[in-house]
């Protein structure tokens, strides 16, 4: 049996781990590939409905770029290798 | 002509006979380019796992501008980033390509012009292999972004590059067709 410590050590938090920005997949627009496809691989692979598909879709195509998805530096690096598979031009940066 | 129908969640595909011959011998390239210049692996195990963490793919982007396409850097701005990246990745990403390049070429090969059925599975296979393919396509031809479609499609019959934006073209069809088929 323990009693409670009579005196707490305040608690000591890493800033550079707590503040760390998540990562974010940016997908790029490329010459190529068909606005359906792009769309049909953002439902397909995220699960995402298809009206907020068609919107990063549409993001990608007018303003050249959309973060599709954010996470741990690990979970973007697989969202991009799995983008690479489907043919679309990913990279994954901080936020 | 080729032809798309639908039977419940299978896509049924057929081709003229000319036609299979052509995605087969743009397939055959693909997956020639895709094993050029890969490096054989510097460690062979028989240990499952062990293989699963072999890292000694390559660290330098392909030269090729096609690879360099279907093989892009994982980072905008971090080379060394990029470069581990593609250790650990850009073999699985090549192997992946080409098997699903060689599940269309067998395929083709197994049915000729007759009708193919493409399982759910298969349809994602196939996507992405017309997609390499268009992207492999379009790079060499230099599409670019800014381009105005219509001076592609009104390329005159002595272009040397009208040919091959034909086959671009067609590509296109095949991989819109097929995912009409499959919504």
């Amino acid at each position: 049996m323990t009693t409670a410590p009579s005196e707490l050590d305040s608690p000591q938090v890493d800033e550079a781990i707590e503040l760390s920005p998540p990562w974010v997949t940016i997908v790029w627009n490329d010459p190529v590939n068909l606005m359906d496809y792009v769309t049909f691989v953002f439902q397909t692979y995220f699960g995402y409905s298809k009206q907020k598909a068609e919107k990063l879709m549409m993001q990608v195509h007018t303003d050249g770029k959309s973060a599709v998805s954010n996470g741990n530096r690990e979970a973007m690096e697989r969202d991009v290798e799995a983008m690479h598979t489907y043919g679309l031009w990913a990279t994954c940066e901080k936020s | 002509m080729t032809r798309f129908r639908k039977r419940r969640k299978t896509v049924v595909v057929s081709f003229a006979e000319h036609e299979a011959d052509i995605l087969a011998n743009l397939l055959r390239n693909l997956v020639e380019l895709l094993y050029d210049g890969l490096p054989p692996r510097t460690t062979q195990s028989s240990d499952p796992l062990a293989a699963l963490l072999e890292s000694d793919g390559p660290t330098e982007p392909p030269e090729d501008v096609v690879l360099q396409r279907l093989l892009p850097d994982a980072y905008k701005s971090d080379d060394m980033a990029s470069s581990e990246f593609r250790r650990f990745t850009e073999r699985g990403l090549r192997e992946g390509k080409v098997t699903d390049a060689r599940r269309v070429l067998s395929a083709l090969e197994e049915s000729g012009a007759d009708e193919i059925a493409l399982e759910p599975d298969e349809q994602l296979s196939w996507l992405r292999a017309l997609n390499d393919l268009r992207l492999a396509i379009g790079t060499r031809l230099e599409i670019k972004d800014e381009d105005d479609y219509t001076t592609w499609e009104k390329l005159p019959d002595d272009d040397p590059r009208r040919l091959t934006y034909d086959l671009y073209d067609w590509l296109g069809y095949l991989q819109s067709a097929l995912l009409h088929n499959m919504r």
